[in-house]
């Protein structure tokens, strides 16, 4: 040993923190809010002593005396929410989707039922949180927030649209909840794309089936694109960052010209993405559907491209069930 | 003495005028009217909570006949004093305040829990605008007046902020977020008043999930703490007054522990958890009800009567 400890300079240093990374959906979140909030001066931000983690790291440094502290509390900082919008301040309520979970009632009751103008951003959903594991993978959140009547659901696919959809929910007047994302992400848009509350877009036109994507899996489904396009198959892929309200019309013209759908989502087969297409096909344009999710199993630790090969929600099995969906046609 | 089941003189301001010779009693008056109309507006529905209706009936009284600034006209100001009832199942005493203040029809209160009318079981912000949120889970609504409060300071609106909680409602885990937060944050515009009769839905506090000791808990979380008998109308104005001196002069939030009977004036329900609710009244148990508080046969008609 010599006379200087290495553990000490590895003290002065402070630990290596893992913070959100630059190419994440939580740090696009956390800058534009950061860069929107002079344009929306009733924007206030509340946070459960995760904004490291949620990407308001940003907010509390550029705007501090809009930025409230509720500590590790989620239930009283999202029905405090529900005061604050009626006072007329816009809250933006940010914490990990499983802790939106734990403070659904409360979003019921005092955000939703009360039809304030509050916003719930919700980073950590799915898989793509990784090594957190299981406890940690909110896979429900779509769901659950889909069922809550007024609720508009949103899971944007990059930095782009996050940063475009960040806006339109400041925009919009009512209870909103929204995914971001822990992981880096891709980008998939350029500064041309655009982004509006109850719309899908078609990103590759395509005559056998439709693959309708949101949130992390629109980059799988554009992957898996191109392995069908290797076997032949032409495949429309939709990014669909709207969940509810789902695009209707959308989904039921993918149906009538592709006559064939496949799903695909961070999240739980049942509830989420998935339901609300097949609930759109069901009251307009009936096809057979095949489901890329979850499938009714909680996560576990690993890191998120593993898990996603692991829980077969990657883009090879986006191509696989888009043939078994193709030879129901 | 006479209670019109319309036209109660609405205190069309803001009174804040402390313990005015005569108000004392006039709030009195309100307390019995509150009383009688919740337990009309409850045989008419065929369902709802009595026993905390007859035991907050003072406290509403001063609250909105005295303490806030709030009037029926002015449901949009923005400097008027906000009140949230976080045990929303108090919401007959809560819609026969309005009644008897002005802020809705005594009559049509009386479609309490009735299909289309906006007396729904619990508050509803967006059926009736002057209850200020809507509540019926518990724990929310001091949330949700912490948020107000919060609100408010950050935009620089010295409105204040009242919050009646219930005793069973303290069980829950987010009123002591609420209290821990209210505290941290400093907010001593916001008032939290305790509706404590000691009976819950099934039994007594006591037996149920002990809540004592209760002033020290909420001392222990930083909070001003005064404990009064809630149905003394004049303990409960100098309450509201040191909790005015508190908020301008301290910078921590006050709680009031009001003492009081569940199903207070009614000598049948008084201290009788089966009283708490979901109870349907016989029109003899009603009339029994409106008798002990003071109303003669034609007041009885006037609250009894087919609507």
């Amino acid at each position: 040993m010599t006379s200087s400890s290495p553990t000490a300079s590895l003290h002065e240093a402070g630990p290596a923190l893992i913070a959100s990374n630059g190419d994440s959906l939580r740090e696009a979140f956390g800058k534009a809010l950061s860069a929107m909030a002079d344009e929306f001066p009733k924007l206030v931000v509340l946070d459960a002593d995760i904004a490291g983690g949620t990407g308001v790291h940003h907010f509390r440094k550029s705007h501090p005396e809009r930025f409230v502290q509720f500590g590790i509390a989620e239930q009283n900082m999202m029905a405090a929410a529900g005061g604050m919008a009626a006072v007329g301040l816009v809250p933006v309520v940010t914490t990990f989707a499983v802790f939106c979970l734990r403070a659904i009632e409360q979003a019921r009751l005092s955000l939703c039922y009360a039809r304030r103008n509050a916003k719930i951003v919700a980073s950590h959903p799915g898989l793509d949180v990784g090594p957190d594991g299981g406890s940690a993978q909110a896979l429900e959140d779509l769901a659950a927030f889909r069922a809550i009547p007024g609720m508009t659901v949103i899971s944007p696919a990059d930095a782009t649209e996050m940063a475009l959809a960040t806006r339109a929910i400041l925009e919009f007047d009512g209870p909103v909840y929204m995914r971001t994302g822990r992981s880096p992400a891709p980008r998939l848009f350029g500064d041309d794309h655009r982004f509006e509350i109850g719309k899908g877009q078609v990103l590759r036109d395509g005559t056998d089936l439709t693959i309708i994507a949101c949130g992390a899996e629109v980059a799988r489904a554009l992957a898996a694109h191109d392995l069908l396009a290797a076997d032949g198959i032409s495949a429309r892929i939709v990014n669909m960052p709207t969940i509810k309200p789902i695009d209707s019309a959308l989904v039921a013209r993918c149906s009538r010209e592709t006559g064939a759908i496949v799903t695909a989502e961070d999240h739980n087969i049942h509830g989420g993405l998935g339901g609300a297409v097949a609930e759109a096909l069901a009251a307009t344009h009936p096809c057979p559907v095949e489901f890329v999710g979850v499938k009714d199993m909680f996560g576990a630790s690993g890191e998120p491209e593993e898990l996603a090969h692991h829980y077969e929600i990657a883009a090879p099995h986006i191509a696989e069930a888009a043939k078994r969906v193709m030879k129901r046609k | 003495m006479n209670l019109p089941l319309r036209s109660q003189p609405a205190n069309d301001a803001g009174q804040n005028t402390d313990t005015a010779s005569g108000t004392e009693p006039k709030l009195a008056q309100a307390a019995r009217f509150i009383r009688m109309h919740s337990i009309a507006a409850i045989y008419h529905a065929g369902s709802g909570h009595p026993g905390g209706a007859m035991s907050s009936a003072e406290l509403f009284a001063c609250l909105y006949g005295a303490e806030m600034n709030v009037r029926p006209g002015g449901i949009d100001d923005p400097s008027r004093d906000r009140f949230v009832l976080s045990k929303g199942h108090g919401a007959p005493a809560l819609y026969a305040t309005g009644a008897h203040f002005g802020f809705c029809d005594a009559r049509a209160a009386l479609a309490l829990r009735k299909l289309g009318s906006p007396f729904q079981g619990h508050p509803h912000v967006l059926d009736l605008p002057w209850v200020e949120t809507s509540t019926g889970s518990l724990g929310q609504g001091i949330s949700v007046a912490v948020g107000m409060a919060l609100g408010l300071r950050i935009q620089k609106n010295p409105a204040r902020v009242y919050c009646l909680l219930g005793d069973g409602e303290m069980q829950e885990g987010e009123v002591w977020e609420a209290a821990m937060s209210a505290a941290h944050h400093e907010l001593s515009r916001l008032t939290a008043v305790v509706d404590y009769n000691k009976l819950q839905s099934d039994a007594s506090n006591d037996s149920i999930m002990r809540l004592e000791p209760l002033a020290d808990k909420w001392r222990a979380f930083g909070w001003n703490v005064q404990e009064i008998d809630g149905h003394d109308v004049t303990a409960i104005l100098d309450a509201f007054h040191n909790t005015g001196l508190n908020a301008e002069l301290s910078k921590v939030p006050s709680l009031i522990i009001a003492h009081t009977i569940k199903g207070k004036g009614v000598p049948y329900m008084e201290n009788i958890p089966a009283w708490h609710g979901s109870v349907k009244f016989t029109r003899a148990q009603a009339e029994e009800a409106l008798t002990a508080l003071g109303a003669d046969a034609g007041q009885i008609a006037e609250f009894l009567d087919d609507l």
